[in-house]
């Protein structure tokens, strides 16, 4: 009895400090952004201080911060729904007419660097005069978008039972009726999946904004950045930042935990 | 009839996207290889000039090329192997009921959703040599103080680390679902048979769960092969060239010194190289399930 009692009890003290290690980390860049400049120098650093809002108060009044997220809010929106405009039918068609040879490109085209998208895209972007805007922004973005939500809505499609269809298709409604008005509301779940899952990408996407945003355009993690070439000094703001801009992929992460890995994981079981 | 409206719709519903494909995905990747092949310095104001597989051969007498292509491998191992290697240990520790499971697996979730450039700037603030949290506790336990992301030996475990702290609940939660799903029998008649757990473990589970692992294995190697933000935000390649990977070295060539030609064929050499290394891990994912 005493014997399993500790047992149980070593279990679960195993079991906190394994998920103290991803916590530790957030807990310390909040904590970082509540504290003074004066404390964040503070040698050994403090444990107990008074906290006070006013890294976070001036991040947002001073670097246009407002805007940025405004920006980043813009590009992964336009994204998503551009995506799914597109993807949804061509996800149906592919899972029912088992089109593979597509699905296996959309895989490769995963492995393709980043960068061997960005160099044409920049050269083209740069003589259009359109480096700076949401349309090279969105461009860019769903390249990584639209394959993502595609593969993904496969796997829900090929779930769903072809007599679904079928029966609909007796009662005479055409493949657009069927799908829009069947298909589409029985994988809704994964349309929410894909489109959360496609949204975090855009927000977290580094790169492409890096290269072809500017003054009007810049999106958070660039802001970001930017931000610590000249204040690198000033951890509380900084930390006060990076925590503002990874908040809402993990906020929308609550609502997906269920589904999240085995939508990062569909693409690649099969290809 | 209905065959032919079949086609039609196959088409018609597919064909929006495919086409937006050709134009966002497959061009760009035409036009690589067809830049590849050509010289361009795009600020001097002149078009790009034919040059045939020079800028290949360029690469192969290029010392920053092989120095980009070690740090390439040695973090791309270091990070897949202590991320596969602690992924299935948790895996395997959480794979019981307990209370609070779901929570774990929801915290285990936060590293993979956060953005890639905070992270790296709160663990560059962590290594900091004075007042990272890291070299404190390090003095705290009566250790020396390293000097981390500055020291051009130290730079790529540090790099690591941090890309393990992010990745490895991938690795765990993919494994983990695995787990879960498996079938009991072969479990209770090892049971019956007397296994240990050490032996179960090491002649059923793993074998039962390795084409999860090397599903993980290979989402992880694509993305870990090609990192750059991680990387770029923390070192920029530094110190020196310490820490430059391949991608960092493509970003460089194309975006600080404008060769796009030089810029693109390594962008060729770094598909190849993640191309190559998924190849390979699905062919031993195949040989493993037939």
């Amino acid at each position: 009895m005493r014997k399993s009692f500790i047992k149980t009890f070593l279990f679960y003290t195993c079991i906190i400090i394994i998920a103290i290690i991803p916590l530790i980390v957030f807990l310390w860049m909040f904590l970082t952004g509540l504290k003074t400049q004066m404390d964040n120098l503070a040698i050994p650093p403090k444990i107990i201080f008074s906290p006070t809002l006013e890294n976070f108060k001036s991040v947002f009044a001073q670097n246009n911060f407002l805007k940025y997220l405004f920006n980043s809010f813009v590009v992964a929106t336009f994204a998503v729904a551009i995506s799914l405009l597109f993807g949804l039918p061509a996800a149906y068609s592919i899972a029912r007419f088992k089109m593979q040879k597509i699905g296996l490109s959309l895989l490769i085209a995963r492995m393709v660097p980043f960068i061997s998208y960005l160099i044409p895209w920049f050269i083209i972007f740069r003589r259009l005069r359109l480096v700076d805007t949401y349309i090279a922004l969105i461009t860019t973005h769903l390249i990584i978008t639209l394959p993502f939500i595609i593969w993904i809505m496969v796997n829900f499609f090929e779930n769903v039972p072809i007599s679904l269809e079928e029966a609909a298709r007796i009662d005479g409604c055409t493949y657009l009726q069927v799908f829009i008005r069947i298909l589409i509301p029985v994988v809704r779940n994964g349309i929410f999946t894909s489109s959360v899952l496609g949204f975090i990408f855009s927000w977290n996407q580094f790169l492409f904004s890096l290269i072809l945003s500017g003054n009007r355009t810049m999106t958070v993690p660039v802001a970001v950045f930017k931000f610590i070439s000249y204040e690198e000094i000033n951890w509380g703001g900084l930390a006060a930042a990076a925590t503002t801009i990874t908040l809402p992929p993990l906020i929308l992460t609550l609502f997906i935990q269920k589904h999240m890995i085995k939508g990062l994981t569909s693409g690649a079981v099969k290809g | 009839m209905g065959k032919i409206m079949k086609n039609r719709t196959k088409y018609t519903f597919a064909l929006p996207a495919l086409l937006l494909m050709v134009i966002i995905v497959a061009f760009p990747i035409a036009y690589n290889v067809f830049m590849s092949l050509h010289v361009w310095f795009v600020a001097s104001g002149s078009g790009p000039r034919w040059v045939g597989f020079k800028n290949y051969i360029t690469i192969l007498f290029d010392k920053r090329f092989w120095n980009s292509i070690r740090v390439t491998i040695l973090f791309t191992t270091g990070a897949l192997g202590g991320e596969i290697l602690i992924g299935v240990l948790l895996a395997l520790f959480f794979n019981r009921n307990f209370k609070g499971k779901s929570i774990i697996k929801t915290i285990f979730l936060f590293p993979i959703a956060a953005t890639p450039v905070a992270v790296s700037l709160i663990w560059a603030m962590m290594y900091n040599y004075d007042l990272g949290i890291i070299n404190v506790l390090l003095k705290a336990v009566g250790l020396p103080p390293l000097l981390w992301l500055a020291d051009p030996k130290l730079v790529i475990p540090a790099l690591v680390i941090t890309d393990v702290w992010q990745w490895t609940p991938l690795i765990l939660l993919i494994v983990l679902a695995n787990l879960e799903s498996l079938p009991s029998d072969p479990f209770e008649s090892a049971k019956v048979d007397g296994a240990s757990t050490f032996q179960t473990i090491l002649f059923i589970t793993l074998p039962m769960v390795k084409p999860a692992i090397i599903v993980a294995a290979m989402i992880r190697s694509i993305d870990a092969i090609k990192t750059f933000d991680l990387i770029y935000v923390m070192t920029q390649g530094g110190p020196n060239i310490a820490s430059e990977n391949l991608n960092l070295y493509i970003f460089n060539q194309g975006f600080s010194y404008f060769r796009m030609g030089m810029a693109s064929a390594l962008a060729i050499v770094l598909f190849s190289i993640v191309m190559a290394v998924n190849v390979f891990l699905a062919i031993i994912r195949n040989k493993n399930t037939t």
